[in-house]
């Protein structure tokens, strides 16, 4: 075990930060609604996009530009539940997964429209240059992700433990109906879902932006991935998407390290399917019992 | 029947006026999307599941009829079905594998297989070609007359096509059409009454997968070339949306899904750089308003899809 295996690692932890930020959007509106939000890759981008208009061509500092970013994706998330979503006239979930799947077309062509092909690379956040730690050589960039999306999940569990929209949520998680017979106002909660997962979006969209470079269709393989991440770690639960995230980020690098990099993607995703036959409810998930 | 007879019939004259091979081309590629189309809905409307995988079942279809045609020189008459047969083998037994899995966990294994072939197209490059695709897949020939042409490729495509649609509703209307419902409903009841639940998911998860597959091998061998690209997500994921447009739970459904979907984007093209702004409008706003799909919109009208 080499300081280049160490490396791997580390790179492979902060993408899977990154991928358990994605995976925690999944989990949020899963949660509220029950439905897979197939445009949540598309939040990401969208967010990181937009970032590089207000960073690069309107010069503006980081820390106008992350609230801003943030509070827009959050937006749109919102637009996406209000304006489609609440319309549907199917509560079926299949119909409602494939409503945002057409959403996810819809983005993409917007985005698209607004910033062209070209991919986009943000400029790193900390230009500060590598540092060595006995024998490591450490990217801030991979820790500076590491810790951002810590920090995020961290405000996220004292919202839902402490405060009481949190609260709520997870009342609606557990079951829409009481939580409604105990006066809680369900479809704003439903909202406030799709809007904390577009703001999750923006972050990471904002994070990964610097590391590897976007196009306005990268937005299916990052969710994708952040989907297997949610899934592997069990779907709609929040440290299952904190592990799921972290486990796939690793599991990306070491086959790369052991195998080759060309074989990363076959090999994730295959360990994937097999974690899924041997737990069928991910890693933390909570196996429910069924009843007629 | 008799609306599968009128369409039959339909379908067999369109080329008497359409002459121009490249729309042609585009309602051949119709009639294999409504080959998988309406396997699919079979699994998804009827049997209640999901599968985001069936691109990797064309892919098998296809890289394996042409492999077997173009290494071990088998006629494409037999390597085609050959390929389907095993393709359904596998997706048999995969689907007692992963058809435990329910909801999301179930979209998610067959998005995974889907992405394992994908790669594996792309790296096995000594065998598949790699991303620059497999050319030179002989033709489908009767003696010596060889199907090169897109009429004689849209006549043997509908043909299947047809076939497929009739097998598919005969097999639903009758007893298992109603337990494949049950299933769909409840499985735990379905359980209950005693229906082998686990088996027929399999069935129609590897009768569906086996005519994908067979669709994939009249692909390569109409086209002569086939790359990865085909075969991605993508394709799994436009199946899936043609069943939910066209209308989930019956044939019809799946069939005016495909003929909606196929030639969609072509149409857009003619608004240029907006045309994924509009698929994607589009999309929303038939699931939206219309969540039984256009054929229940249809059958509103009409007396379209009840004679079925």
């Amino acid at each position: 075990m080499d300081a280049v295996f160490w490396q791997f690692c580390l790179s492979g932890l902060s993408a899977g930060a990154i991928y358990a930020l994605i995976a925690l959007g999944f989990g949020v509106v899963e949660n509220a609604t029950g439905i897979v939000n197939f445009a949540q890759g598309d939040f990401l981008v969208f967010g990181a996009f937009l970032a590089s208009s207000f960073l690069l061509s309107w010069h503006c500092p980081y820390w106008l530009t992350y609230p801003v970013v943030i509070f827009s994706t959050a937006l749109l998330g919102l637009l996406l539940e209000r304006l489609v979503l609440a319309r549907a006239r199917s509560r079926e979930i299949l119909i409602l997964v494939f409503i945002t799947v057409g959403a996810s077309i819809f983005l993409r062509g917007i985005i698209k429209e607004i910033w062209g092909k070209r991919p986009l690379a943000l400029p790193p956040l900390f230009r500060e240059d590598p540092f060595q730690l006995g024998g490591l050589v450490i990217d801030p960039q991979n820790l500076g992700i590491l810790l951002v999306a810590l920090g995020a999940f961290f405000i996220l569990h004292l919202f839902f433990h402490y405060t009481l929209w949190g609260k709520a949520m997870r009342a609606v998680a557990v079951d829409p109906e009481t939580a409604a017979l105990m006066g809680i106002p369900v479809s704003r909660v439903v909202a406030a879902s799709f809007a904390l997962a577009g703001a999750l979006g923006g972050l990471a969209g904002m994070l990964i932006a610097p590391v590897s470079p976007l196009s306005f269709d990268s937005g299916v393989v990052i969710g994708l991935k952040g989907f297997a991440a949610a899934i592997l770690g069990g779907y709609g639960h929040f440290g299952g998407a904190l592990l799921g995230g972290l486990c796939l980020g690793l599991l990306e690098a070491l086959s790369a390290y052991f195998v080759s990099s060309a074989y990363k993607n076959v090999l994730a995703f295959a360990v994937l399917v097999l974690v899924l036959l041997v737990r069928p409810e991910g890693i933390l998930g909570r196996r429910r019992g069924e009843r007629l | 029947m008799k609306a599968l007879f009128l369409w039959s019939l339909f379908v067999f004259s369109l080329p008497l006026w359409v002459t121009n091979p490249y729309y042609l081309n585009v309602l051949a590629i119709v009639g294999l999307y409504t080959m998988v189309t309406v396997g699919l809905s079979l699994f998804i409307g009827y049997a209640g599941q999901i599968s985001l995988g069936h691109g990797a079942f064309y892919a098998l279809g296809a890289y394996g009829s042409a492999l077997l045609a173009l290494r071990w020189g088998i006629n494409p008459w037999c390597s085609m079905p050959l390929a389907a047969f095993l393709t359904a083998l596998l997706a048999w037994g995969l689907g007692y594998l992963i058809l435990r899995l329910k909801g999301h966990y179930l979209v998610m294994a067959t998005l995974g297989i889907n992405l394992v072939v994908y790669f594996l197209l792309i790296e096995l490059e000594p065998w598949t070609g790699g991303l620059s695709g497999l050319p030179g897949i002989p033709p489908l020939c009767i003696g010596s007359f060889c199907l090169t042409t897109d009429r004689a490729c849209y006549f043997l495509i509908w043909t299947a096509a047809l076939l497929i649609m009739l097998l598919g509703i005969r097999l639903t209307q009758g007893r298992l059409g109603r337990e494949l419902k049950a299933i769909r409903e409840s499985e735990l009841a379905a359980r209950a009454l005693g229906l082998p639940v686990t088996r027929y998911k399999v069935a129609v998860f590897a009768f569906s997968a086996g005519v994908t597959a067979w669709a994939g091998g009249l692909y390569a061998h109409y086209l002569g070339f086939i790359s990865p690209k085909t075969f991605d997500i993508f394709y799994s994921v436009e199946v899936v949306t043609m069943v939910l447009i066209g209308g989930m739970g019956s044939v019809w459904g799946a069939a005016v899904g495909a003929a909606f979907l196929t030639p969609l984007p072509q149409v857009l093209s003619f608004f240029e750089e907006f045309k994924d702004l509009l698929y994607g409008a589009i999309l929303m706003f038939i699931l939206v308003v219309q969540p039984k799909g256009l054929s229940g919109f249809l059958e509103k009208l009409g007396p379209f899809g009840k004679g079925s």
